[in-house]
């Protein structure tokens, strides 16, 4: 048996980086965004697409990439389970390059969700089990799905309307340092509860944004990863599973099964790392109780305990632990699968380049969902 | 600009015997006859981890079950009047559902609590179509 340990350290990312802009790009497609983000990431590394000869993305297929690129990678991953893929694609390029199959490895994202330009449309669904199962009650986008669990987790542990409108507070508090965040004024808690009911119990200010844009990555082994402009940014552990599709089959509405029994223990073991050494969070925020399910699924605090510790503001500028310091999908930007763009605020931090930098980070751990709790990754990224 | 039909189910093979029998105001669920489980939805094995049995049988559940989890949604389908109700059903046999609640006007928190006795409606949409509805069961 091989053990993931030997892998941890082994890879590097060496170049990274988002389209010019985020928000609201109508004039960019979808691959066009994919495209930005691969030259902005490997100008980053001082590279070129003729270096690339592994390729993963979701959202597009590789092969629409790779033809859009004029490239022929000779290794391939098109994982595809929604914001947490690009996370696994990370996981799955170190595996690669361990094994030989790539030396440089280009992972992108780009998705026009709110200009809706060169975007496929949804195919037949009325057959599938969401189709037949869930779909004629009246589901309808993330906010109606994503959402139902939270009840339960309120019923069970007490969590409240303001512990879930405190994330919105402690993530919109980052987003005022930077620049490129789509929402930048302070709100308050009042304001959170004081905006439109979307989906009890998500309101309008629980929610993420929908803008436009992309990033991507350049792995290469530790072999070369010294030899680039920017210092590396270390692959420590990962971890990814999957458990459902249609929210009405969760395994538990209380808990985020998949992540507290196999992602979090998968990238910690790897990493040989416990909670004490990380210095920085990145936990995707499609929804106020996202970072609270994965808080408490990834053992920074104990089940139920999630609610309480945002409201104590512990995530927040001056917190213990900084959590989401882009402003998150809640407030710096959400293209449907914001993944990319939580990697990619752990590499600046780690770099030393965030528009609101943390002080001595030396290790970020990076969580996403992919579908509505479905799938879970887990990323452990360092310094040094 | 037509407001979006209601999304209606397109029965496969494996859940015919689900949709047909909705149409009798039956519900016909799967349970495994290695571990006596029910489940939703319909196939044909057993998916529970550390089963997965392809030894299963059709049966008339009861239709009672509990309020797992739900939101009331207040921006959602064109085809639905806001608030509506999106709840999962945990059935006394065993298998969870989404639904829609029937008997509420003004969906809130207060009236639906988590966990609460649920009983099967039936809402005939068409000649061809069954939905399954829940409703509160008067304590």
């Amino acid at each position: 048996m091989f053990d993931s340990r030997e892998l941890s350290h082994k890879v590097a990312i060496v170049g990274a980086a988002e389209t010019d802009t985020v928000g609201v790009l109508p004039n960019h497609s979808v691959l066009q965004l994919h495209a930005e983000s691969a030259f902005n990431a490997l100008r980053d590394a001082g590279l070129t697409l003729d270096d690339v000869d592994g390729l993963a993305t979701a959202g597009v297929s590789p092969a629409a990439l790779t033809e859009y690129l004029g490239i022929m990678p000779r290794w391939l991953d098109g994982t595809a389970v929604g914001g947490g893929s690009f996370l696994m694609h990370v996981g799955h390029a170190v595996a690669a390059i361990a094994a030989g199959y790539a030396d440089v490895v280009l992972v992108t994202h780009g998705e026009s969700g709110r200009s809706r330009v060169g975007a496929a449309g949804p195919g037949r669904t009325d057959s599938t089990p969401g189709g037949q199962f869930d779909a004629p009650f009246g589901t309808f986008g993330p906010p109606t799905m994503f959402s139902v669990p939270i009840a339960a987790h309120m019923a069970r542990y007490g969590t409240t309307e303001e512990h879930l409108a405190a994330v919105s507070v402690a993530t919109r508090q980052w987003a005022t340092m930077n620049p490129r965040a789509m929402m930048r004024d302070p709100i308050t808690i009042d304001d959170v509860l004081a905006s439109r009911l979307i989906a009890w119990p998500l309101r309008l200010l629980n929610c993420c944004l929908v803008t436009d844009g992309g990033g991507a990555l350049v792995l290469v082994s530790e072999a070369r990863a010294r030899d680039f402009p920017k210092p590396p940014v270390w692959v420590l552990g990962r971890g990814e599973a999957v458990q459902h599709t249609n929210i009405s089959q969760m395994w538990d509405f209380t808990e985020w099964t998949a992540a507290s029994r196999i992602t979090g223990p998968e990238a910690f073991r790897m990493a040989d790392l416990d909670h004490s050494a990380i210095d920085h969070l990145m936990l995707y925020d499609a929804f106020s109780h996202t970072p609270i399910y994965a808080m408490e699924a990834l053992g920074f605090v104990k089940e139920g305990d999630g609610g309480p510790w945002f409201a104590e503001m512990r995530s927040a500028p001056g917190g213990v632990l900084p959590v989401n310091t882009n402003g998150g999908g809640l407030s710096y930007t959400h293209t449907g699968m914001y993944g990319m763009f939580a990697i990619q605020e752990a590499v600046r931090q780690l770099r030393g380049e965030a528009a609101a930098q943390v002080d001595g980070v030396q290790t970020s751990l990076v969580h996403a969902p992919g579908g509505m709790f479905s799938a879970t990754a887990t990323l452990i990224l360092g310094n040094q | 600009m037509t407001t979006p039909a209601r999304p209606l189910p397109a029965p496969t093979p494996e859940t015919r015997e689900y949709w047909d029998g909705l149409k009798r105001h039956e519900l016909r669920l799967q349970r495994c006859r290695a571990c006596s489980r029910a489940y939703f939805y319909p196939r044909p094995f057993c998916p529970y981890p550390g089963c997965h049995s392809q030894d299963v049988e059709w049966f008339t559940a009861s239709g009672r079950g509990n309020l797992a989890s739900y939101v009331i949604v207040h921006r959602g389908h064109p085809a639905f009047g806001t608030p509506y109700v999106l709840a999962v059903v945990e059935m006394t046999e065993g298998g969870r559902m989404m639904t829609n609640l029937s008997g509420i006007d003004d969906p809130t928190p207060e009236a639906l609590p988590v966990g609460a006795e649920m009983e099967i409606d039936f809402e005939d949409v068409n000649d061809a179509l069954t939905l399954p509805s829940w409703r509160l069961v008067k304590g």
